[in-house]
């Protein structure tokens, strides 16, 4: 039983101005404007001219018109938005036809990478492959049916030594990302809301960004041994640096807006300003960060590797297949040691670059109308 | 300068954790622990640290000196050896730098002006490509099929000005993308503003509003930047030098610490960070001249 049908006439009395009756009013113009339906019905109102619809033939009687009802729930629907955060920034990401394109395309590949060891069929990436009759390592051995992608100079399978190098480095950008972001966050935070730490951060950052990251990173490595997890740490060492800057910047933008304003006055405490308040605002600049920290991650690991600085060579990275192939890149015959790595490698860091930008142009409020 | 000074502190004292095995020269297996220790202390190296940062400090300030090299030539002073090839990597990096300013502000101020157009899409495009790929991998491929395509010699050589080609485009590059990338961004943020409508209101045409008034404004921030990319062209790149072996200062540092020269690596890397803190001191100056607007020194009465 809906509310309406419990309603007495006398409480239907008041008319209530809504849509409804304005409608009503609107149909009678011509007639006495009048709000009080009782009246009307009473009394009605002399038609004046003209007397016909405007096709100029059917006259204009009362039955043409009916009473509309009071509808609660219909009143209700004008207030009422259905606008969702979420929801609107996949609307915008998955309207270009592009962006849809990209992750599917980087979901398959992050899937490709973690189930491939568990196909049938594949070779272990450390594995010397020798022919089975002569005994001799396969070196060298251009793409066949076997080797889908060859082989290297020492005859292990470069099809499973990239996958098991993308796994590598993809591991490597991740954990660079994610140890970025949340430390950025943290300190950028606290640097850029509390104003006593202010003075002494900006010259903990002055301190670090004076000195060349890449130098910097080369430095670290050169003092550390190399392995995975020195260059994690060192990567992640000179990751933070400019996120926390980042969301400094931005807080400091948005510290002092009069909603803040009112929010303290209103007692929230500090933290549940920056988290509720603040940095919902900087989801977008997050989202890109986190999704350029990858490809820089890569190719920095790329770069360390060349100049001798980076993983180990026994294990597969896209930095040493890339620098293995450059050994041999003089010979065309063997250029597909090269040439396989490279397309992997702009593969993954162009998806999540081009990725990046169309999420945080997504995830931006303003372009979502 | 406090900042110049602890940045250098900072990076001695990350010095002295480097392995000391180059002090050897390559001999550490035959050497019993008293010849090591007579070396590592002839070198001064086995005192405490304070002294050895204090003696590092003085011999800086007073007489200009880096130490001398151990591997790469031994026993001549570091400058000695970095001077001339820091000569070649500005001649190089010159010319890169007038190619990344020219072209790419050129491109921004067009890509800002056909925005949305076929052109800004190119444009977009090739931003994207030059900055998501790792700078090693285009580089390895420039290198390779650009040189088979026009006949152009892999390495550097100088007596011959066609090798000069691959590694100048190769240094360009990078910089031509960033450089447009900022330049249209700044732009189309300038021509959405009030006075760019009345300029228009008033009848100039729109290239004259372009030139004359956006791009002028839009150049401001740019301004800061250009002093340290002038100075760091003297640091070379690390890259490019090494892969196209060119006798300058990136590929100096990269020799350095694969053959663990360590007062060379100490040096230049004082080096690279003092071309650095001068360069974003400069950096300001410039955007002061570019924009009377700024002022670093703070006036007292206004506001």
């Amino acid at each position: 039983m809906s509310e309406k049908d419990n309603k007495t006439p006398e409480q239907k009395k008041p008319l209530f101005r809504g849509y409804a009756d304005h409608k009503i009013s609107t149909l009678q113009e011509g007639f006495a404007a009048t709000n009080n339906l009782e009246d009307l019905r009473n009394n009605p109102p002399q038609p004046v001219k003209p007397t016909v619809c405007d096709d100029g033939q059917t006259p204009i009687t009362d039955d043409l018109f009916v009473l509309a009802h009071h509808d609660p729930s219909e009143a209700e629907r004008t207030g009422y938005s259905n606008y969702s955060y979420w929801g609107s920034t996949f609307r915008v990401f998955f309207k270009k036809r592009i962006s849809g394109i990209l992750l599917g395309f980087l979901v398959l590949l992050l899937a490709f990478t973690f189930i491939q060891p568990l196909l049938p069929n594949q070779k272990d990436p450390y594995l010397v492959n020798n022919d089975p009759n002569t005994g001799i390592q396969l070196r060298n051995l251009a793409p066949n049916k076997e080797y889908w992608f060859g082989t290297n100079a020492i005859g292990q399978d470069l099809w499973s030594r990239i996958w098991s190098g993308t796994r590598t480095s993809l591991f490597i950008g991740l954990c660079v990302a994610v140890v970025s972001i949340v430390v950025g966050l943290i300190l950028g935070s606290i640097w850029g809301y509390a104003r006593k730490w202010d003075k002494l951060f900006t010259e903990i950052y002055n301190l670090f960004d004076n000195i060349p990251y890449t130098i910097l990173r080369m430095l670290l490595m050169y003092i550390m041994h190399p392995s995975l997890k020195t260059m994690i740490f060192v990567m992640c060492l000179t990751g933070w640096i400019g996120m926390s800057k980042y969301i400094r910047n931005m807080i400091v933008i948005f510290r002092d807006r009069e909603y803040n304003l009112a929010s303290r006055c209103l007692g929230t405490p500090s933290g549940r300003i920056v988290v509720k308040n603040i940095l919902p605002q900087l989801i977008s600049v997050i989202m890109l960060q986190m999704a350029l920290a990858i490809p820089d991650a890569i190719g920095s690991e790329v770069f360390l590797t060349y100049i001798g600085l980076g993983l180990p060579v026994s294990i597969p990275s896209l930095g040493n297949l890339i620098n293995e192939g450059r050994k041999v890149m003089l010979v065309p015959s063997q250029r597909y040691q090269l040439i396989f790595p490279v397309i992997v490698v702009s593969a993954i860091t162009i998806s999540f670059y081009a990725l990046g930008n169309a999420f945080a142009d997504a995830s931006d409020p303003r372009n979502h109308r | 300068m406090i900042t110049l000074f602890l940045v250098l502190t900072i990076v001695f004292m990350l010095m002295r954790l480097l392995p000391v095995d180059s002090y050897f020269e390559g001999r550490s297996d035959a050497m019993s622990e008293t010849v090591k220790n007579q070396i590592l202390s002839q070198l001064g190296l086995l005192d405490p640290w304070y002294t050895q940062l204090y003696h590092f400090w003085t011999k800086l300030i007073f007489h200009g000196d880096l130490g001398n090299s151990i591997v790469i030539r031994k026993n001549v002073p570091c400058v000695k050896i970095i001077w001339p090839k820091a000569v070649t990597s500005f001649k190089f990096g010159i010319i890169s730098l007038v190619f990344q300013q020219v072209l790419g502000l050129a491109m921004g101020v067009g890509m800002a002006r056909s925005k949305g157009k076929f052109g800004d899409k190119l444009g977009n495009t090739y931003i994207l490509i030059i900055n998501a790929v790792p700078a090693a991998v285009y580089y390895l491929f420039i290198q390779l099929y650009l040189s088979t395509l026009f006949k152009l010699p892999m390495l550097y050589s100088p007596r011959e000005w066609v090798s000069w080609i691959l590694p100048v485009i190769c240094l360009s590059l990078g910089g031509i993308a960033s450089n447009a990338m900022w330049m249209r961004r700044y732009m189309v943020d300038q021509m959405n503003m009030d006075y760019i409508r009345l300029a228009r209101a008033k009848g100039m045409t729109s290239t004259q509003v372009a030139f004359r008034h956006v791009m002028r404004n839009a150049f401001i921030p740019m301004a800061q930047s250009l002093p340290t990319t002038i100075l760091f062209t003297i640091g070379g790149s690390l890259y490019v030098e090494s892969l196209f072996s060119i006798p300058g200062m990136g590929g100096l540092l990269i020799t350095s610490i694969q053959r663990q020269d360590n007062t060379m690596v100490q040096a230049m890397v004082l080096l690279y960070s003092i071309i650095s803190v001068v360069g974003l001191l400069l950096g300001d100056i410039a955007m002061m001249v570019c924009d009377p607007r700024i002022k670093l020194v703070k006036k007292g009465g206004s506001r």
